[in-house]
């Protein structure tokens, strides 16, 4: 889809930017490339819409050398996500979307009807189309620059650092946005950043780059952080990188077992008849765990509703491998609590069982 | 008090006339000023090795006494208005310019790249995005090169286009204060209206400037 040949960027100042870059993107996917600043990351993907154009080698676009159209046309076809969003400060936020489809001479009227729908695509309120960026928080304002760059239905969406703004939860959530979006959208994302967490949650294959422009390894997150290519791209994944792939992985192959709980309207004693040992998972009645009872602790014969309650994550097949070891340590009886989709206990599954399962995949 | 009343009464027509006369002068100095600024700044803006030139020959010709650009003048354009209105632009250039070129400094790069990574050509992201972010700071230069065109066209007195500056003449070469008071309070209500008339056409232009923090 987006195609790199021999490409080098040299700049007037004689720095090599980009240094023989031969690569393909995927289709469909999203690529992140991913390094350190100075790293050659942005202006290979400025390269894609010329806003830089390589000292030599070839850039193709759907198998077109992005050279073959005029650079304004090229570019309104390639959605442009950038950091604090660079959003029109004097146009509402409704205009700012509309930028593209104005420009491809949709007309006032339907160009501004994209826009409003493109507001809700992104999770933002109507009203706030009538306001200026100034006007929004940080994250809203990330959120129009994602709308105006797929207000004209772009196939290519080209992000430099677009969350690098805002601050972690926020960004977690822009995240989460993203990956929602892309489940629906499918477009060919390439997407930049220096942080190698977000690297490892959006990307379906990254790239990652040194300085002096070289692209050293190009691969899924998986095999990236099973078999980095060496030492630079060891150290750039960091020392936690055995537990970043426990976060690729899902709990989907893991195997659960029936768990005993009672209901938190339950009473005490039927608690105590129950339990096996000190601790008892407790569900709310609609069967969702509500956390683990101390037996111990219990008094009296009131609804055990009422008990202090140890907090609990149930897990579904979606969640991580991490998450499992995580609830096995942090929880009193070292299970992995597992719901279904509408959250509804379905099992537990236990630690010995969660490190077996993460062994077999070394 | 030295001030006849009786006089400014039986020659309001004439006060409104050189009031008039005044603008004719001061307006499309501003203006010519304004038409010669704005491409002048981008040039000075875009092509680092001109902006110090460009900004030295105004300052250089703004240090040049006014009296003397008008006799510069005189052998080209003659006893006209034009010769009055050419040699206030001159003077109105050395703000302009320098403000063109900060307000389009004053545009995040962010912003302009958007812009043209949006598909916008250069001309267009000038028009639609550079100017108007620009505006704030262009509008102030444009309200004190106003002011100061305004109490220059007296000035031009000495070829007969001096507007209210000929009430000084006048009041000088009679010793009769009363035409000279009345020509320096016309003068500086002329200019606090101008003023005022540009702040407002600034408020209608840029309405995001109107609108207050995130709420």
């Amino acid at each position: 889809m987006i195609r790199f040949e021999s490409v080098t960027k040299r700049f007037a100042n004689g720095t090599t930017a980009v240094d023989d870059l031969s690569v393909e993107f995927l289709e469909g996917g999203i690529t992140v490339l991913v390094g350190s600043s100075g790293c050659g990351k942005t202006t290979t993907l400025r390269m894609i819409n010329r806003l830089v154009d390589p000292t030599s080698g070839t850039v193709s676009l759907g198998g077109r050398d992005v050279r073959e159209l005029p650079a304004a046309q090229l570019r309104r076809g390639i959605g442009y996500v950038i950091q604090q969003a660079g959003l029109f400060p004097h146009r509402t936020v409704l205009d700012n979307i509309a930028t593209v489809p104005t420009l491809l001479g949709w007309g006032r009227r339907k160009a501004r009807a994209r826009a409003a729908e493109l507001l809700e695509v992104v999770g933002l309120a109507a009203e706030s189309g009538k306001r200026y960026p100034h006007q929004l928080s940080g994250g809203q304002q990330q959120r129009v620059g994602v709308a105006r760059a797929l207000a004209a239905d772009p196939p290519v969406l080209l992000m430099d650092e677009p969350f690098g703004a805002v601050d972690p939860v926020v960004r977690t959530l822009l995240q989460d946005e993203l990956i929602r979006l892309q489940a629906e959208l499918h477009k060919t994302i390439v997407f930049v950043t220096h942080d190698i967490d977000e690297a490892v949650r959006l990307g379906d294959r990254i790239a990652v780059f040194r300085t002096g422009g070289h692209m050293v390894q190009f691969a899924p997150p998986a095999e990236l952080l099973a078999r980095p290519a060496d030492d630079f791209v060891a150290g750039f994944l960091g020392a936690e990188r055995g537990l970043k792939l426990l976060s690729l992985i899902s709990l989907q192959n893991v195997p659960y077992e029936p768990i005993a709980a009672v209901k938190t309207t339950d009473t005490a004693a039927q608690a105590r008849a129950e339990a096996t040992g000190r601790w008892l998972l407790a569900v709310s009645p609609d069967g969702k765990p509500a956390g683990w009872l101390d037996v111990d602790a219990l008094d009296g014969s009131d609804a055990i509703g009422q008990a202090a309650l140890t907090p609990v994550r149930g897990l579904t097949d979606s969640d991580s491998l991490l998450s499992a070891l995580n609830e096995t340590v942090s929880s009193p009886t070292g299970m992995a609590v597992r719901v279904d989709a509408a959250g509804v206990l379905v099992g537990a599954s236990r630690d010995d069982v969660v490190h077996a399962h993460q062994r077999s995949l070394a | 008090m030295i001030i006849e009343w009786g006089w400014l009464t039986t020659h309001t027509d004439d006060l409104l006339a050189l009031t008039l006369d005044h603008l004719a002068t001061a307006v499309p100095a501003v203006l010519l000023g304004l038409l010669i600024a704005l491409p002048l700044a981008v040039v000075a803006h875009r092509v680092r090795p001109l902006r110090g030139l460009l900004l030295g020959i105004s300052n250089i010709m703004f240090t040049v006494p006014s009296l003397a650009l008008f006799v510069l003048l005189l052998p080209i354009t003659g006893l006209t208005r034009t010769t009055a209105i050419a040699g206030l632009t001159v003077y109105t250039l050395v703000v302009l310019l320098r403000n063109t070129v900060e307000g389009l400094d004053s545009v995040p790069a962010k912003v302009r790249e958007a812009s043209l990574a949006m598909g916008t050509g250069r001309l267009g992201t000038l028009l639609k995005v550079e100017f108007p972010l620009a505006l704030p700071v262009i509008m102030a230069g444009v309200r004190v090169a106003s002011v100061m065109t305004i109490s220059l066209v007296s000035v031009a007195s000495y070829i007969g286009y001096g507007g209210i500056g000929q009430l000084f003449t006048d009041g000088f070469q009679r010793s009769f204060p009363t035409p000279v008071l009345a020509g320096v309070v016309l003068t500086l209500l002329l200019a606090l209206a101008a003023d005022a008339v540009l702040v407002l056409v600034q408020w209608l232009c840029t309405p995001w400037m109107r609108k207050g923090a995130r709420a």
